[in-house]
C-alpha cells in the first residue's frame, strides 16, 4: 500500500513487527505439533520448547545380588548396567550417589569408597562396578540413586496409540462419512436454487431471497430442540433409530443452505446475461443451461463453498453431538476429542496427537485450496455483508 | 423466407413506456438497421422480436404467424450479441454446435454442419480453441457462425461491432455485408447507435427516438429527405447545420438545415457571414468552424483549405440542398 | 474398520446419488410429461411455457423444503416452546423469561456475552487491520497472512486443546509445561490457573476466538485495502501527509464499509459462541455464555425445553438488528442489479 512511500529507516522494524506477530500466532499450534511427536515421558516432564535439549531425570537402580559376583584379583566384583533395569529410562548418567537424598553426590566416571572397603564406580554409559575385599552375601544388591540426562526423543508412538487404540482412527472414518455427503448435497441443492433465484422467472423471488438472507444469522442452537423432537417422532413413526447419518447430512445441508444459496446466487447473478439469453435462443431449456453453462462457469464459487462447508462440517461439534449417537460407529473426531478432554485431560500425549489428527485434514484442505477459500470469504462478506 | 410485421407494438416496464406504438413491415431478405441515440428503445425492440422480452400490447408476426407468446427458441431466429456471448468454457466447435445439440441432431450431422460453417467463415483451424484464445474478429465470426449453423430465417444483431477497434470494425462491416450477399433469403435486423454503420450496411434504416419510429427509408432517402430535425441531425457526419432567424424566415421556415458540404463561398456579405474560428484539416477534407450571427456553422471543404483563422467568410447555402423545417420540427415541402 | 469404510462408502454413494437422481429424474419427467423438443406447433409452445412455469419450483423445491424444516419451522417452534413448561406441554406464559432474568447464571451469561461482544469483534478488526497493513508492505506478506489465517481452518475443539496446552498449570515448584506459565515463572512470577482466574478467565477464552478470527478480518480487510486506488494515496503523500495520517484519514475511511461488515460478521459469530466455552470450562468459574447455557438447559439432566427455548429467543433477539440490516443491504444490492 505504501509501496511508493519511502519508509526505509523503519523497514527493519516492520519486518520485525510482522515476525513477532506471526510467531505469536503460530506458537500455540507449533507447540501442539511438537508435543505430539515427543516421547510421552519427556512431554510430561518438560515444556515443548525444550524438546531439542536433553532432560535431566533422577532415577534409581538396583545392583545385582551375590549370585552374579565374580572373583577377580582377589577381590569380589559385581558388574552391570543401570539402564538394563526394569523401570530405567535410557540416557546418560551425569551423577550418582547411594542415598536417596543425594543422587547427585558424585560425578559420573568416578569411583567412591563405601563402608567396609568397598568401592563403587559408575560410568556415564550406565555401567557400574562394585568391588569388595570380601564376598557379597546379600541376595539383593544395593540401590544406586543417579541423575541421568535423556537425549531428546521424537516418536510417532503417540499417533499409533490414538489411531489404533484410542478410537481416533474409527472416528476419522466417521467424520469422513458425515462430511463428504454433507458437503456435496448442499452444493447441488443450493446451486439449483441459486440459479432459479438469479435467472428464472418466478413469483415471490424477492421475498424468498430476503428470507434466505435473514436465515443467514439465525443461531443454529435454536433449531436443535425442535429438530430433535422431530427426529425422535419421525424415528418412532418409521421404526428406525432417530440418530442416523442421513439425519445429520440433511441437518448440515439445511444449516448450510442459506450461506450456500446466498454465495452462489450472487455469483451466478453476476454471470453475463447475454450468455444465458444466447443459450435460450439456442434452444436450451433451463436444466440444460444450468448443466452446460452455469455449472461449469460457477466452478470457482462452488469450490469456495465446498471448502467452507467441508471445514464447517468437519470442525462441527454441536450438530454432531445432538444428531449422532456417541457409540463408536457414530462418534466423529471433534466429539471424540471432546470426550478425551474429559477423560484424558492430563494425558497430553493423547490429547496433542488426537488434536493434530483432527486438524490435519482441514489444514491440508486449507493450504491446498487457499485461493478458493479466500475468494469465497470475499464474495460472501464484502459483496453483500 | 420470413417477413416480420410489427403492429401497434408497445412495451412498458411498469410506468416506463419504452416502445410506443411501433408499426413496421420488414420484408423477407431485407437488411434493416435500427438506429437512434442510446435509450431510444432500439435494443428493446430487437429483444421483443427475439422473444427475450415480452411485448405489452400489439402483435408481432414472423412469417405470417403471430409469435407474441412463442419462446425465443421456437421463433426461427438467431442473435448475435454485443458481447458475442460465446460460452467461455466451450471450444469453437462446441459453441457453434450447441444449438444443433439442443435440436437433438446426431453427432455426425452436427460435425458436418459445424465444419461447413467453419469453412465458410475461415474458422476451420480454430475449431478446437476456446474463445479466449481468439482475436476480436474471430470471436465475432464465431458468433455469426452460431447464427448461420442453425439455418435461422431471421438474424438479429445487437450492436455487434461496438466492442471492436476502428480498423477491425471496417473489416467486419464488410464481412457482414458479404454475409448478407451469401444469405439473400435471410432477414437481418441490426441495431446500432453508429449512423455510419447504418448508412453503409442497411437496405432500409429505421430511426428511433424515445420509443417512437421517426422515419423509415433507404440510407439515401434519409440523407436527402430527412423528415424531421431529429433525423436530419442524426444522419450525416459532421452534423447538419441548423440555422434559425432571418435566413430561415426568408424561406418561410422555423429553421433551415444545411449539410457542411452544401455551402459555397461568396465574395459579398451574405446572411450567414462570419469569422473562421478554427480549422480541422483531415487531409481528404477540411472542416471549417465559422461563428456567424446564427451560431457556429460547420463547413466541409475538399482537400486543404486556404483560409486562415480569424478571416471573415461569406457563406451561401446551396439552394437545392436546403432543408426547411417547421415549428414542430417536421419537414416542410 | 473395513466394514465401516465400506458402509461409509455405500452410504455416501447413496446419499449423493439420491440427490443427483432427484434433479435428473424430475427434469426428465417434466420433459416427458410436457414434450416440447422437436416440433414447432402450438402444443409444443404451450408445453414449453408450462415447463418454464414448473421448472423453477423443481430447482427450488429441495432447498425450500430443507430451509423450512431445518430453520423456519424450528424458529417458530422455539418461540412456541419458550412459552411452555419443561416438557413443552403446558402453557406457562412468560414464566421462562421471568425466570431467566432473575436467574444469577443467566445474568452472568448476559454479562459475559456483553464483554465478548465488546472485546472480540473490536480486537479481531483491530489486529486484522494492523496485520493487513503491515503485511501488505513486505515481500513475504502472503506467507505471513496465510499463517495468521491458518487457525480459521481449525475446529473450536482443536483450538481448545491447543490453548489448554498453552494455559496448562502445574503446582508451584514443578516444571511448567504450559508456555504461558513457563514464561511467568521465568520472569519470576507465580504460575496461575488461568482458566479459573476470576473475571480475567473470560479474556483467556476470548483470546482463543480472537486468535481464530483475526485471520478472517485480515483477509477481508487486506482485500479492501488493495482495492483503494493507489493514486489517492499518492495524492495524499504529495499533499504532505505522513504514513499514520494516510492510514487513518485516507485508507480507513475508504474501507469503512468493509470494516463494518467484518465487525458485524464476527459479532454474529460471538453470539453463537459455544464450543470454546464448552470444551475449556463448560461454563464453570463464571465463564458461562448464553449459547452454552441454553445447551445446558436443553440437554443436560433431563432438560428443560421451555427455559432452553427462552434463552434461544434471547440470542435470536440480539441477532435481529443485524439480520434486518443484512436484508436491507441485500435488497439494496438487488435493486441495483
Amino acid at each position: 500500500m505504501f509501496k511508493r512511500i519511502s519508509l526505509e529507516p523503519s523497514r527493519f522494524a516492520l519486518h520485525l513487527a510482522v515476525l513477532i506477530i506471526i510467531t505469536l500466532w503460530t506458537l500455540p499450534t507449533a507447540g501442539l505439533l511438537i508435543s505430539s511427536l515427543r516421547d510421552k515421558n519427556q512431554l510430561a516432564a518438560s515444556g515443548w520448547w525444550t524438546a531439542l535439549s536433553s532432560a535431566d531425570r533422577s532415577q534409581v537402580g538396583r545392583m545385582k545380588g551375590k549370585a552374579d559376583q565374580i572373583e577377580k584379583d582377589g577381590k569380589f566384583v559385581i558388574e552391570g548396567n543401570l539402564f538394563e533395569g526394569e523401570d530405567a529410562v535410557a540416557g546418560k548418567v551425569s551423577a550418582f550417589g547411594t542415598k536417596v537424598q543425594t543422587p547427585g553426590a558424585n560425578p559420573a566416571d568416578s569411583t567412591v569408597a563405601l563402608e567396609g572397603g568397598q568401592t563403587l564406580t559408575v560410568n556415564a554409559d550406565g555401567t557400574y562396578a562394585l568391588t569388595s575385599p570380601t564376598a557379597f552375601e546379600n541376595d539383593r544388591g544395593g540401590r544406586i540413586f543417579y541423575v541421568s540426562s535423556q537425549p531428546p526423543r521424537f516418536t510417532t508412538e503417540n499417533y499409533e496409540t490414538v489411531l489404533f487404540s484410542q478410537g481416533i482412527g474409527r472416528s476419522f472414518v466417521n467424520s469422513l462419512t458425515v462430511t463428504i455427503p454433507a458437503t456435496i448435497i448442499p452444493i447441488l441443492i443450493a446451486a439449483f436454487a441459486a440459479y432459479a433465484l438469479a435467472w428464472m422467472k418466478l413469483p415471490f423471488r424477492g421475498l424468498i431471497i430476503a428470507v434466505i438472507v435473514g436465515l443467514l444469522v439465525v443461531p443454529l442452537q435454536m433449531s436443535l430442540i425442535p429438530l430433535l423432537k422431530l427426529y425422535n417422532a419421525a424415528g418412532t413413526f418409521m421404526g428406525v433409530p432417530s440418530k442416523t447419518y442421513l439425519g445429520i447430512w440433511l441437518a448440515h445441508t439445511g444449516f448450510g443452505l442459506p450461506f450456500a444459496i446466498y454465495l452462489l446466487r450472487s455469483y451466478i447473478a453476476g454471470l453475463p446475461k447475454d450468455l444465458i439469453e444466447s443459450a435460450q435462443i439456442d434452444g436450451a431449456n433451463d436444466f440444460k443451461i444450468f448443466r452446460r453453462i452455469i455449472l461449469p462457469l460457477t466452478f470457482p464459487a462452488l469450490a469456495s463453498f465446498a471448502i467452507f462447508q467441508f471445514l464447517w462440517v468437519w470442525n462441527d461439534l454441536l450438530v454432531a453431538i445432538v444428531f449422532l449417537g456417541s457409540g463408536e460407529d457414530q462418534l466423529v473426531l471433534t466429539g471424540k476429542l471432546n470426550a478425551l478432554l474429559g477423560s484424558r485431560g492430563g494425558n497430553w500425549e493423547i490429547l496433542t496427537a488426537s488434536a493434530f489428527v483432527t486438524i490435519i485434514v482441514p489444514l491440508t484442505v486449507f493450504f491446498s485450496l487457499q485461493r478458493y477459500f479466500v475468494r469465497g470469504l470475499l464474495a460472501g462478506s464484502v459483496k453483500g455483508g | 423466407m420470413a417477413d416480420i410485421k410489427l403492429t401497434n407494438l408497445n412495451k412498458s416496464y411498469g410506468a416506463l413506456h419504452i416502445i410506443k406504438d411501433v408499426n413496421l413491415d420488414i420484408k423477407s431478405g431485407e437488411f434493416i438497421v435500427f438506429v437512434g441515440p442510446s435509450g431510444c428503445g432500439k435494443s428493446t425492440l430487437l429483444r421483443a422480436i427475439s422473444g427475450l422480452d415480452s411485448v405489452t400490447s400489439g402483435t408481432l408476426e414472423i412469417d405470417n404467424a403471430v409469435v407474441n407468446e412463442v419462446p425465443p427458441s421456437k421463433r426461427g431466429i438467431a442473435m448475435v450479441f454485443q458481447s458475442y456471448a460465446l460460452y467461455p468454457h466451450m471450444s469453437v466447435f462446441e459453441n457453434i454446435g450447441f444449438a444443433l445439440e439442443n435440436q437433438g441432431l446426431g453427432r455426425a450431422e452436427i460435425k458436418r454442419k459445424v465444419e461447413a460453417v467453419g469453412e465458410m467463415l475461415q474458422l476451420t483451424s480454430y475449431l478446437t480453441r476456446l474463445p479466449k484464445a481468439l482475436s476480436g474478429g474471430q470471436r465475432q465470426r464465431v458468433a455469426i457462425g452460431r447464427a448461420i449453423v442453425r439455418g435461422a430465417k431471421v438474424f438479429l444483431f445487437d450492436e455487434p461491432l461496438s466492442n471492436l477497434d476502428a480498423a477491425l470494425r471496417v473489416q467486419m462491416r464488410m464481412e457482414i455485408a458479404k454475409l448478407k450477399r451469401d444469405l439473400p433469403n435471410t432477414t437481418m435486423v441490426y441495431v446500432t447507435h453508429d449512423q455510419v454503420e447504418a448508412m453503409t450496411m442497411a437496405d432500409r434504416i429505421v430511426v428511433l427516438k424515445a420509443g417512437e419510429v421517426q422515419q423509415v427509408g433507404t440510407p439515401m432517402e434519409l440523407y436527402e429527405k430527412p423528415n424531421s430535425v431529429f433525423v436530419a441531425g442524426f444522419i450525416g457526419s459532421p452534423k447538419m447545420n441548423f440555422i434559425t432567424g432571418v435566413p430561415a424566415e426568408k424561406l418561410k421556415a422555423k429553421s433551415i438545415g444545411v449539410r457542411p458540404e452544401h455551402f459555397e463561398f461568396s465574395d459579398s456579405k451574405t446572411d450567414v457571414s462570419g469569422t473562421l474560428d478554427y480549422t480541422e484539416v483531415l487531409g481528404s477534407d477540411s472542416f471549417l468552424y465559422v461563428t456567424t450571427p446564427s451560431g457556429m456553422l460547420t463547413v466541409r471543404q475538399p482537400g486543404r483549405t486556404e483560409f486562415k483563422t480569424g478571416q471573415k467568410l461569406n457563406l451561401k447555402p446551396l439552394a437545392q440542398h436546403v432543408h426547411r423545417f417547421g415549428d414542430d420540427g417536421l419537414r416542410l415541402n | 474398520m473395513t466394514a465401516q469404510i465400506l458402509y461409509a462408502f455405500i452410504t455416501v454413494i447413496l446419499g449423493v446419488g439420491g440427490c443427483f437422481g432427484y434433479f435428473y429424474g424430475s427434469n426428465w419427467l417434466l420433459d416427458r410429461i410436457f414434450p416440447a423438443s422437436a416440433s414447432n406447433d402450438a402444443s409444443a409452445v404451450r408445453n414449453l411455457k408450462l415447463q418454464a412455469m414448473i421448472r423453477p419450483w423443481l430447482f427450488l423445491g429441495p432447498a425450500l423444503l430443507l430451509l423450512t424444516v431445518y430453520l423456519i419451522f424450528p424458529v417458530i417452534q422455539t418461540i412456541w416452546l419458550s412459552f411452555h413448561d419443561k416438557a413443552g406441554e403446558n402453557f406457562v406464559g412468560t414464566a421462562n423469561y421471568v425466570w431467566a432474568f432473575s436467574d444469577a447464571q443467566f445474568r452472568q451469561s448476559i454479562f459475559n456475552n456483553l464483554i465478548w461482544l465488546l472485546v472480540v469483534p473490536a480486537a479481531c478488526t483491530f489486529f486484522g487491520l494492523v496485520i493487513a497493513v503491515l503485511t501488505d508492505r513486505i515481500w513475504w506478506g502472503n506467507l505471513a497472512r496465510s499463517l495468521v489465517f491458518l487457525p480459521l481452518a481449525i475446529s473450536f475443539v482443536g483450538a481448545s486443546v491447543i490453548w489448554k496446552f498453552v494455559y496448562d498449570y502445574r503446582g508451584e515448584g514443578q516444571e511448567q509445561i504450559g508456555i504461558l506459565n513457563a514464561i511467568i515463572v521465568y520472569f519470576g512470577g507465580d504460575p496461575q490457573v488461568w482458566i479459573s482466574l476470576p473475571f480475567w478467565n473470560n479474556f483467556f477464552l476470548m483470546i482463543i476466538l480472537i486468535w481464530i478470527q483475526t485471520g478472517f478480518a485480515t483477509v477481508i480487510l487486506g482485500a479492501a485495502l488493495r482495492g483503494i486506488p493507489e493514486d489517492t494515496l499518492e495524492a495524499a503523500t504529495i499533499d504532505g501527509a505522513g504514513p499514520f495520517k494516510i492510514f487513518y484519514r485516507i485508507m480507513v475511511p475508504q474501507i469503512m464499509g468493509t470494516i463494518v461488515v467484518v465487525w458485524t460478521t464476527i459479532t454474529v459469530l460471538v453470539l453463537k459462541v459455544f464450543d470454546i466455552v464448552l470444551t475449556m470450562t463448560n461454563g464453570q468459574w463464571n465463564t458461562q455464555v448464553l449459547a452454552n447455557l441454553m445447551f445446558d438447559w436443553m440437554f443436560r439432566g433431563g432438560g428443560d425445553f421451555g427455559r432452553g427455548a427462552a434463552i434461544a429467543i434471547v440470542i435470536m433477539v440480539a441477532v435481529l438488528p443485524i439480520m434486518i440490516w443484512n436484508i436491507r443491504q441485500a435488497n439494496a444490492e438487488q435493486g441495483g442489479h
